[in-house]
């Protein structure tokens, strides 16, 4: 299907008010999602690390994400394209698309539509003090559209030759990291290269997902289009009196739609790709929004859109802010696909007591905020603090099998014997690690011991007898950095009333870094 | 016959159209009757601690307090084996708990979550909040609770199925005012004696403890284990990557199991 699609690329950094010639990244769960032109100069790309990224660009500004703000931000561009036609689409905050067969006839063709549409849209950006950040592609399919449109600029892909626009890509473009591995590896770095390939073989190969992509390389969509309307029972409507003039009012009742709208498709073994979302006011005024989804929309995905659209009308500006509160909402989704179901992994996956822990931790959540809750994260490492993080449960999808973080497989020379201390203080408190002469035991330069532990005092008090010991492990990390550099020496101590430690010396200071406990 | 007829009168009288078929009625009550007794809802533990707790398992609505010094290796593997069934565990608080321990002591990271310790005053709404949600949780019994919340918190984790489990590490210095956290069996860990360790040689390998066991109602008679800590050799890590092992000889705890002090050669000074 003819396609036009508005895409920014740094949409997230705009939306967060930063200019383009400052270095700015946005950050989600301590990786990068988006940057500005600035910060990509300096080196700092999407997927990297908060450390790395300011590690590449000192004066980087950090900006923390929120899809909602950037959602706000976006109804901007949307209006603008409402001028052309009705039906638009969003993807996410800062991709849009719309099929061109109706408004291509009446504005004269596809490169008068671009340009025309390229123009309301840039004024858009340019007063937000991005100019030439936002770029119109026009193609036969949404992906090849998206990337013409990333280009910066309009351009329109001529019918029929979206595989020839596509081929010198590189499949980096599919958006599939490990897919693009595995590919570049085996030697085909385009897309043309890939799309090359006999479509039989790719599915044996790589499944239905590579077969998706695959489709997408040749140029055609990602699935045949649906010929049938979905069934119209599936459209689910909430009315809301009184009349909601808050967003997380409106939205509350979004997510028992959204639920409604899920049983219903789960009954007839469908699920949902591109769902409309209607408001209506007490006075009669209306928003209507076309959300795409490359998987399927869950629940909670479809809630959030939901709340982002209201959330760009409701405190839009004051020229598209509606007269008064939400009455009506209405989910009908619009193409439905067989559910094929998301594979569960062979010793069950999502099960009751994972959706039970996941509505308590929300609540939780909803009592300490949302950074309260965190799940472990295997991340590899020599001390006991460092081979499994805390990342926030926000970032992650909770009772899903998480891929352990690279490295976490590692051998990590010199780590710490197993077992592990049981308490891993946050700040290493202090300790006294004594000779049996009372001077403070040392470790050479070299990693040898001068003197052997004999007493061990904490905070200045009662010296407790040492009765065993072992090391010292000399560890020097991260020797070529250095902002991050460490160099110190373990000791495991077992004292005399039972207890356990495992301290370490980093420049002549002992501290306790675990209790056995 | 002359028993029916008062019946016969009697269902004409309450004729509604619809007639009770035996049957149905004890299909109903069947599926009315509470057949769950309270010791068959009950959470598996690991096999070392099942001396410890009454019908050898953690009975569902049960509260534990775990002290002493070894408390939380054994609070760990005391979540372990309803972790590897499939139970959800949530540490509230304790924010020095070494997840890669968790991981050792058999603990599913998959199915753990930590949330930060709450303020002071809201310890019980936070852990009410999980309780039913989450089959164990894990919170600092160092924490302060007042009695009466105690007790409501307490009949929730009954009413609700889950088990809550008080940890005060022993490794930790000691709170003046210790929460009143429920708990119908109390563990207590005394007499820790390490292995594996010597005199500037070898590594901590496990240590042998006595867990007392005390409680009310079941659990009211006194139970006593000596059991290793960690429990459960560890699959997940592999010592042979440890420094030690490499610098001295290869060594698989695992093929080592019966032998109590595994002699290492000096590692440090005696090297030269």
């Amino acid at each position: 299907m003819r396609t036009l699609v508005v895409a920014c690329h740094d949409w997230p950094v705009l939306a967060a008010g930063a200019p383009p010639d400052e270095p700015a990244a946005v950050i989600r769960a301590n990786r990068v999602v988006a940057t500005s032109p600035a910060a990509r100069r300096d080196g700092v790309d999407a997927g990297q690390r908060r450390r790395e990224a300011q590690g590449r660009c000192p004066g980087l500004v950090v900006l923390d994400a929120d899809p909602a703000r950037d959602a706000r931000a976006f109804e901007a561009v949307a209006g603008a394209l409402e001028r052309f036609t009705p039906r638009i689409e969003l993807s996410r905050p800062g991709l849009a698309a719309f099929p061109t067969r109706g408004p291509s006839r009446y504005f004269g063709g596809d490169e008068a539509l671009a340009a025309k549409v390229a123009a309301a849209v840039e004024e858009v950006v340019a007063g937000l003090g991005w100019p030439g950040a936002a770029g119109v592609g026009v193609a036969d399919g949404a992906f090849t559209a998206r990337q013409a449109a990333l280009s910066g600029e309009a351009r329109v892909v001529v019918p029929g030759g979206s595989a020839a626009h596509l081929a010198p890509l590189p499949v980096a473009v599919l958006d599939r990291p490990e897919l693009a591995d595995v590919l570049v590896r085996l030697g085909l770095r385009s897309l043309g290269a890939f799309a090359a390939l006999d479509p039989a073989d790719v599915v044996a190969r790589f499944g239905a997902d590579g077969q998706l992509a695959h489709r997408l390389a040749r140029g055609l969509d990602e699935r045949p289009p649906a010929t049938a309307p979905p069934p119209r029972h599936l459209e689910v409507a909430g009315e809301l009196d009184p009349p909601a003039e808050r967003v997380d009012v409106a939205a509350f009742m979004a997510k028992g739609l959204a639920d409604e709208l899920h049983a219903r498709l789960d009954a007839d073994g469908l699920a949902c790709t591109r769902v409309c979302v209607l408001a209506e006011t007490e006075h009669g005024e209306r928003i209507e929004r076309v959300w795409r989804h490359e998987g399927a929309l869950s629940a909670g995905a479809l809630a959030d859109r939901v709340r982002w659209q209201l959330d760009g009308w409701l405190n839009g500006p004051a020229a598209v802010r509606p007269t008064s509160g939400v009455t009506r909402l209405v989910l009908t989704p619009d193409e439905v696909v067989a559910a094929t179901g998301r594979q569960l992994g062979f010793w069950g996956g999502e099960t009751a007591a994972d959706e039970r822990a996941t509505r308590a931790l929300a609540r939780v959540q909803g009592l300490l905020g949302v950074d309260a809750v965190s799940v472990p994260e295997v991340r590899g490492g020599r001390g006991p603090g460092e081979r499994v993080a805390r990342v926030p449960a926000a970032a992650v999808d909770l009772g899903a099998e998480r891929a352990p973080a690279p490295g976490a497989e590692a051998p990590w020379p010199g780590r710490v014997p197993v077992p592990t201390p049981a308490l891993v203080p946050l700040d290493p408190p202090a300790v006294e690690v004594l000779a049996a002469d009372g001077a403070l035991l040392g470790v050479s330069g070299r990693g040898y011991l001068i003197g052997e532990p004999a007493k061990v005092s904490f905070g200045g008090g009662s010296p407790a007898e040492v009765v065993a010991w072992a090391g010292p492990w000399p560890v020097e990390e991260r020797w070529w950095d250095p902002e991050g550099r460490r160099r110190r020496a373990r000791m495991q101590l077992q004292l005399v009333d039972g207890r356990a430690l495992l301290v370490h010396v980093e420049g002549g200071r002992w501290a306790v870094e675990g209790f056995y406990d | 016959m002359a028993r029916g007829a008062p019946v016969a009168s009697a269902v004409r009288l309450f004729d509604t159209g619809v007639v009770v078929v035996p049957a149905e009625l004890r299909q109903v009550a069947d599926r009315a009757r509470p057949v769950t007794l309270a010791r068959e809802r009950t959470l598996p533990v690991v096999e070392p601690l099942r001396p410890l707790l009454p019908d050898g398992a953690l009975a569902r609505g049960s509260a534990v307090a775990v002290a002493g010094a070894g408390a939380t290796t054994l609070a760990l593997t005391l979540a372990a084996g309803p972790s590897l069934a499939g139970a959800w565990v949530v540490v509230v608080g304790l924010a020095e708990l070494g997840l890669a321990a968790a991981a050792e002591a058999g603990v599913d990271l998959r199915r753990l979550a930590l949330v930060d310790a709450p303020e002071p005053g809201r310890w019980a709404t936070v852990v009410a909040a999980l309780v039913g949600g989450v089959d164990v949780i894990v919170v600092d019994g160092r924490a302060l609770l007042t009695p009466s919340e105690g007790r409501r918190l307490a009949s929730r984790v009954r009413e609700r199925g889950s088990v809550l489990v008080a940890l005060s590490p022993g490794s930790l210095p000691a709170v003046r005012r210790p929460g009143a956290w429920p708990a119908d069996v109390t563990l207590s860990v005394a007499a820790g004696r390490w292995e594996g360790l010597g005199a500037g040689h070898g590594h901590l390998r496990r240590r042998r403890v006595r867990v007392e066991a005390e409680g009310r109602g079941r659990a009211s008679r006194p139970r006593r284990a000596d059991l290793w800590l960690p429990a459960v050799p560890s699959p997940a890590s592999p010592s042979t990557g440890s420094n030690v092992a490499a610098l001295t000889t290869t060594f698989d705890p695992a093929q080592e199991e019966g032998s109590t002090v595994v002699p290492l050669r000096r590692a440090g000074r005696a090297a030269r």
